[in-house]
């Protein structure tokens, strides 16, 4: 029931409990609940909305940089990543398996500014080994949403048997 | 030339299809919402796409066994016995075609003679009693009504019986009313088909849209598989429509007698079609599964809407169709149907038009995105708060 719920809060988290709980027929104080405990959980982490900036005149760049690290004895990568992640610039860090071993994703107004945030803070950080930094040029599909230039219309015919 | 007297009466016959004359109505009118629509809103799983597309690459573009591709025939025993334990010959025993439509008018064709009687029970989908007539049969309609949930009743089907009864349709899970029947239901029905030696079309197209209860293949019943023609496909299940793809299952002499007609109209289903349906039935499950639970939630949230509103709408436990009476506005079903496209903008189809017992009911079909469903039931609601 739980991942139910978390599934269509996932694909909108405009939904309102009484929706839910005609969707899964479950009662609705039972939803209000269930998404209360997630939420203190922090299994709801937040509650965002998928925009495609590309679209704007907002100018923002995106990079992702592959970070190889030395791990640390005792704490091994997430004392490193938490150096990173605590850097506003830095939207998203994964731990990776393969090649490299962080996965960094950073914001900023330039190329050069992403640029420059890598040469001054990120490589800069003790048990950093390495940093690739590769620009995001354009997003086809995020989270499962597929990025067009147009909402696409009902083919359908509107009337059939 | 005067065609009207040049065309075969037979065809002259065929009355315009009901649903027909609604499109017409509903072209030109702008900023309609259609619950209207009998398929899927969504499109095929891409992988299916995929699959067919690499076909193509391949070089697949040939003719196929009459039978279709024995790999495609196999694949659907298998499901057939995975479903509901039915074991059929892939060599001769299935037979692939040009939607399940096709595949009913090769029945049909293969069974009728001129005056045999073919047992309908109504509402049902629009095209049973015209392939009947036009295949030389006679429709005997049973009427099923609101009270037992729109499933066939025995009693109403001992009484529709005569010497030239031949054949019984069974469509159910239900366009347009989503009704559905189980097991129990089913076992009395074919106690009245074995006694009057009937032989049965089971349309299953929806069958894997069965939101409660278990679904339960007529063949799979005692005594059944040898007198019952299995029909299914792959448009709504897999959202496949555009394929035209669809399959029969039945004993060997008659899938012969469809296949004799099969491979001088159709030659074979398109292979594209074809490998797009293997693909569907080896990996389709988990996508299937996506749009099976998105169908379920709306069909929950149509329900109430419509009940709020005050059009008592049964449960439809399977299909993609809700199907409210609309007795309580006065109005009949195309009145109700028409008024609601030109004072609402919304589009339902009238239930007459499944036959008389659909009188009073509309068919809202809930193959539509949730934001549009929403919007059409509060366009419905200001609209029925009118006249009521």
């Amino acid at each position: 029931m739980n991942d139910d719920i978390l599934e269509l809060l996932e694909s909108n988290s405009r939904l309102s409990p009484d929706k839910i709980s005609t969707m899964l027929d479950i009662p609705q104080e039972k939803v209000e609940k269930v998404i209360k405990v997630l939420e203190e959980e922090n299994v709801i982490v937040k509650y965002c909305t998928l925009i495609d900036w590309d679209k704007t005149e907002r100018d923002i760049v995106y990079a992702l940089i592959d970070v190889k690290v030395t791990p640390e004895r005792g704490v091994g990568f997430d004392a490193v990543a938490k150096r990173i992640y605590k850097f506003s610039e830095v939207s998203s860090v994964f731990l990776m398996s393969g090649g490299y071993d962080l996965s960094v994703k950073i914001e900023g107004r330039s190329m050069r500014e992403v640029a420059l945030f890598v040469a001054e803070k990120l490589a800069t950080i003790e048990h950093v080994q390495s940093t690739a930094t590769h620009f995001i040029l354009k997003t086809y599909k995020k989270d499962g949403i597929i990025f067009k230039k147009d909402k696409k219309l009902d083919e359908r015919l509107v009337v059939s048997p | 030339m005067n065609w009207e007297q040049i065309i075969s009466p037979r065809i002259q016959d065929v009355p315009p299809s009901g649903i027909r004359k609604f499109f017409d109505m509903v072209s030109g009118v702008d900023d309609v919402i259609s619950l209207g629509v009998g398929e899927p809103d969504f499109v095929t799983p891409w992988h299916i796409n995929e699959a067919s597309i690499y076909s193509l690459e391949q070089g697949s573009t040939m003719y196929t066994s009459n039978y279709g591709l024995l790999s495609l025939r196999e694949e659907i025993a298998k499901f057939l016995y995975s479903k509901h334990e039915l074991t059929y010959n892939p060599e001769n025993e299935v037979l692939v075609t040009v939607g399940v439509s096709e595949a009913l008018d090769l029945a049909l064709r293969a069974l009728l003679s001129e005056g045999d009687e073919l047992l309908l029970p109504e509402p049902c989908y629009v095209s049973y009693e015209p392939s009947t007539v036009l295949a030389g049969g006679k429709v005997v309609r049973v009427k099923t009504s609101a009270q037992d949930n729109f499933k066939l009743r025995a009693d109403d089907l001992k009484k529709a019986i005569t010497d030239r009864s031949k054949v019984l349709v069974l469509c159910y899970p239900n366009n347009p009313t989503g009704a559905t029947m189980d097991r129990e239901d089913l076992l009395e029905i074919s106690q009245i088909v074995e006694e009057n030696d009937l032989i049965v079309l089971s349309d299953e197209i929806y069958g894997q849209l069965t939101y409660e209860g278990e679904y339960v293949s007529f063949a799979s019943l005692p005594g059944m598989r040898k007198r019952t023609i299995v029909f299914n496909g792959f448009s709504k299940a897999y959202a496949m429509t555009g394929w035209r793809i669809g399959y029969a299952a039945a004993p060997k002499p008659i899938i012969n007698a469809m296949m004799k007609i099969h491979q001088y109209t159709m030659l074979c289903a398109p292979i594209m079609s074809q490998k797009a349906a293997l693909e569907a039935l080896v990996n389709g499950d988990r996508e299937r599964k996506k749009m099976f639970k998105a169908y379920n939630q709306r069909r929950r949230v149509i329900v109430q809407g419509l009940n709020d509103m005050g059009l008592d709408c049964f449960e439809p436990k399977g299909a993609f169709y809700a199907f409210p009476s609309i007795k309580k506005t006065g109005l009949s079903s195309e009145e109700f149907a028409q008024r609601l496209l030109e004072e609402a903008g919304v589009v339902v189809i009238p239930g007459n038009v499944f036959g008389e017992s659909g009188e009073g009911f509309i068919r809202c079909s809930y193959a539509s995105s949730l934001e549009n469903i929403t919007e059409a039931l509060a366009r419905m609601k200001s609209f029925v708060k009118k006249l009521v």
